[in-house]
């Protein structure tokens, strides 16, 4: 009945590497059973000086009372670097403020560091308790011992062991040496806290690192500075995949400060993490090395992909999203019903492709030698960065060591670690430490892109407006056209974003999926495919809304139908790898956070005069249920405003809902960008847009005045914060712009149209 | 030789003259906090004092600093005490934290100047400074509790 040819074993292992989906594979089990026995001497565990008790990867105890706890995920805003120590604080009942976190450098034995894809706690939540719990029961029982008493006679508190009846106290800093004599528990030894007492998770914490970011610490990539240290910056191909044919660098080189110029080889196919190749100058400083670029004088074969014209291949897409794809769910017989007749009504959406764009463009450094190299960069996968090093150079993964700054933000951009390869191989070359500074310019043009797509919808209305039968179909290229540039359909992680699992109760549903070859590199963007699928449901779902003259709220609870479990085992719906009893697609969620939603943003109750209104969407992403309300004020001239953002968030069980609730502002601000501006064109193959003045992201006076973030109270297991509130904010404020003025945006972004009266 | 004040330490400087700022402090002077962002005047990341006033050191060439005073971040208060940098601290204002030193320096010009503002004070002001990661409303709320502090 299904048609799913997406399903696809090879491509199914691919995606394990790529995407960490650890959590499937490996589960709770992920950490090995024999690592328990093998962590005591863990080759890059915390580095406690005078150490005496460190029962594991990711947990040391110094004599002093100090606790070191490893952060093996990336921090890039998310609060992750803190959040997941914090759970592994709470079990050991550790005093936080005497922890000190150590970053992880790249190492497998840590399980996936791929820092991607909204699943840190997720994944980790049960492992960190663990592990703190494990080291908890070994103080505990080097107390009693001393004590002579029984394990169970004994409490912890903040850093101690308590004997309950007679008050005796010892320390954890007074236990380490004795705790480190005792065998690591089994697992099934282990007794977690029950929730009433936790201490941590679920409460509020500033981000670890907050004081040495507010005075400037040396923290990011790109503030590395090694001795001897010399700076690159890589002119690129203009043209993905072009090569250099010749190059002249009499003039860079005579530019002072500059001592060489290294072509660096175009990649071959499929680009994956490799480096894009160009001609790299370095200099002993950056500012050198980006003026020695300006004077290099470059000859360039552009090869295959300089026919591509963004224009052009967008009225390719409409085109292909106009006829029948590949069937990726069918329910009931949607061609039966629009055979019939009535009022039928149809759609098309368009997104182009986006950039990142990261505060901190890429950069790394990285130190060659005796056929070992070091790195230290913003990376959001250092294991990746190892093998691509790795591959790079023709040396082995553990001869690469990846150490892990804070990332200036990075939205799936530094998942990729093609600059980090560049860093390596010059250093190689030049047998030096070398620091690769990316410009903006190279940023933006070099990218891998969200993928630009065009989305076809139909749809049956009875006569009291519901749909009876609903056909949408998606066409964009690929990211798996990273690593094999012959993709042409998305594949089953894209289109299990928000479109093969559109939660609706309608008995006719078919959804397809068009192909598409990608000309240039494809990547993850925060909430990757979910943006394009999310915008054409959640504005279809509003223009029906209309349709049947119904209130779009109302409508919406109408479609998503009633509460229920949907099971979409039999297409072989991902689920963001989380297991469907545990994160089962459930439809009285969703419910939920619309109603509160549109109650919190007095949904019905405000009246809005000309040119200001309310729109409403709701997606699920992550695992996560959001529901999103935005009120735009469109003046005379068509200038938008947006005073308000009301988003109500069930992500289940949440660790640190201060960065939860700061996660899901900047969505709605990274959303405005989406919505406002963000649009990447090419024209002969090369990116037409180089900086900010052509790639406008949203600035103080673009951005919502005020989003009031709402976490659902929830004691279902906890799902993703950091990507899930971009999906339905860019439908929700394109709902209330048509609110306001009576204008559809079926096109982003928004700066192509205009909303003049 | 240019000679200029930096962080009340005086500096001179013999390089290229047409180096921004911004390079010589962070590779001569290792001075990191202030951060690379577009290189164009765009995003404000760079953001840094010149003779009290907020200026973007990436578009800054040394040849025009001859007797300035400089502050960077690392300048701009003894341990983070500055009121813009408690107030940050108190909102929780970072989530990547990249672009916050250039919004300190920014907002610790505009409240020098403008010791109260308003709403439409502080988007003037603070327009110049992209923060990707969205942090604006609790920005904007910082600028006001630090305001209310320093009255
Ligand atoms: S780096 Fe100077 S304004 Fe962007
Ligand atoms: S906090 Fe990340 S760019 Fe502002």
């Amino acid at each position: 009945m299904n048609t799913n040819t997406i399903e696809n074993v090879s491509r199914r292992k691919f995606l394990r590497g790529m995407f960490s989906t650890g959590a499937l594979v490996l589960g709770v089990h992920f950490f090995p059973e024999a690592l328990w026995a093998a962590v005591r001497k863990p080759l890059f565990g915390p580095d406690v000086k005078d150490t005496t008790f460190n029962p594991n990867l990711f947990v040391g105890i110094n004599r002093d009372g100090t606790i070191t706890i490893v952060a093996h995920r990336s921090e890039m805003g998310t609060g992750i670097r803190t959040s997941l120590p914090r759970v592994l604080a709470d079990e050991l009942d550790a005093d936080w403020t005497r922890v000190k976190l150590q970053q992880g450098i790249g190492d497998a034995r840590y399980g996936s560091q791929n820092t991607d894809g909204s699943h840190s706690i997720r994944e980790f939540f049960d492992v960190m308790r663990e592990m703190g719990g494990a080291a908890r029961l070994m103080l505990v029982r080097a107390a009693a011992q001393r004590w002579k008493v029984s394990p169970d006679e004994c409490e912890t508190r903040n850093s101690m062991v308590i004997h309950t009846a007679s008050g005796r106290k010892l320390s954890y800093g007074e236990l380490a040496s004795a705790a480190a004599k005792l065998p690591v528990p089994q697992k099934q030894e282990l007794q977690f806290k029950p929730s009433a007492r936790w201490r941590y998770i679920g409460k509020s914490a500033p981000m670890y690192d907050l004081a040495g970011v507010c005075t400037g610490k040396p923290l990011y990539g790109l503030d590395t500075n090694l001795d001897g240290m010399v700076y690159a910056s890589v002119e690129h191909p203009p043209v993905l995949g072009g090569q250099v044919k010749s190059y002249d660098d009499a003039e860079a080189r005579r530019v002072k400060g500059v001592l060489r110029t290294i072509q660096i080889p175009t990649f071959k196919p499929p680009y994956a993490f490799q480096a894009l190749g160009g001609v790299a100058v370095v200099a002993d400083n950056t500012w050198a090395a980006l003026k020695g670029r300006q004077k290099l004088k470059v000859e360039w074969d552009n090869g295959p992909n300089a026919s591509y014209n963004s224009g052009e291949y967008r009225k390719m897409l409409q085109d292909t999203a106009r006829k029948p794809g590949k069937v990726v769910r069918n329910e009931g017989d949607v061609d039966a019903v629009f055979a019939k007749g009535g009022k039928i009504i149809e759609a098309e959406y368009y997104t182009p492709h986006l950039a990142h764009a990261p505060m901190e463009p890429p950069n790394a450094v990285a130190d060659y030698r005796d056929g070992k190299v070091t790195i230290w960069a913003p990376t959001q996968n250092p294991q990746a960065a190892q093998d691509a090093v790795a591959g790079a150079l023709g040396i082995k993964k553990e001869n690469v060591i990846c150490h892990v700054t804070l990332l200036g933000g990075a939205f799936g951009r530094k998942s990729m670690q093609d600059y980090i390869v560049e860093a390596a191989l010059l250093s190689k070359e030049v047998g030096k430490p070398v620091k690769v500074t990316w410009r903006r310019e190279d940023d933006i043009k070099f990218d891998y892109y969200h993928s630009v797509a065009a989305m076809y919808m139909k749809a049956a209305l009875d006569d009291s407006g519901k749909p009876t039968a609903w056909l949408q179909r998606s066409v964009f290229p690929s990211l798996m056209t990273t690593f094999d540039a012959n993709t042409m359909y998305g594949a089953p992680l894209e289109l299990g974003m928000g479109w093969n699992d559109i939660p609706y109760s309608i008995p006719n549903l078919r959804v397809e999926n068009g192909p598409a070859k990608a000309h240039v590199r494809i990547g993850w963007l925060r909430s990757v495919a979910n943006i394009y699928h999310a915008y054409a449901v959640q504005s279809f779902s509003d223009e029906l809304a209309h349709v049947a003259q119904r209130d779009p709220v109302e409508y919406l609870l109408d479609l998503i139908g009633p509460p229920r479990i949907i099971d979409l085992k039999s297409i072989g719906y991902w689920n963001y790898n989380g297991n469907a009893e545990q994160y089962p697609i459930d439809t009285s969620r969703l419910r939920k956070v619309v109603e509160m939603a549109a109650e919190q943003a007095g949904w019905g109750k405000r009246k809005f005069g000309k040119g200001s209104g309310l729109g409403i969407a709701a997606h699920r992403s992550f695992l996560t249920y959001v529901a999103t309300v935005v009120e735009v004020e469109v003046s005379d001239k068509g200038e938008v405003k947006i005073p308000r953002v009301d988003t109500v968030v069930d992500a289940g069980l949440v660790v640190n809902p201060e960065v939860v609730r700061n996660q899901f502002e900047g969505a709605a601000v990274f959303g405005t960008s989406v919505t406002r501006t963000g649009e990447i064109t090419a024209t002969n193959g090369a990116i037409d847009q180089s900086n900010f003045h052509n790639y406008p992201v949203a600035r103080m006076n673009d951005a919502p005045y005020y989003t009031k973030v709402t976490l659902v109270e929830s004691t279902a297991p906890p799902a993703g914060v950091g990507e899930p509130g971009v999906p339905p904010f860019v439908p929700a404020m394109c709902n209330a712009i048509f609110a306001a003025t009576g204008k559809r945006i079926r096109e982003l972004p928004l700066s192509k149209h205009s909303l003049s009266a | 030789m240019i000679r200029l004040k930096v962080n009340g330490v005086e500096r001179s400087f013999e390089g290229d003259a047409d180096m921004p700022l911004l390079w010589y402090l962070r590779d001569h002077l290792g001075l990191t906090g202030t951060k690379f962002g577009c290189g164009e005047a765009l995003c404000g990341s760079c953001t840094v004092h010149q003779n009290g006033q907020a200026v973007r050191s990436c578009a800054l060439p040394m040849s025009a600093l001859n007797g300035a005073e400089i502050v960077t971040i690392e300048g701009l208060s003894k341990n983070g005490t500055h009121p813009v940098q408690k107030a940050w601290i108190a909102m929780n204002v970072p989530q990547c934290g990249y672009c916050q030193a250039g919004q300190i320096m920014q907002a610790a010009a505009l409240l020098k100047r403008t010791p109260s503002p308003t709403d439409e004070e502080i988007e003037r002001a603070m327009a110049g400074n992209i923060c990707r990661c969205g942090t604006y409303q609790r920005i904007r709320a910082a600028i006001k509790a630090a305001a209310r502090e320093s009255a």
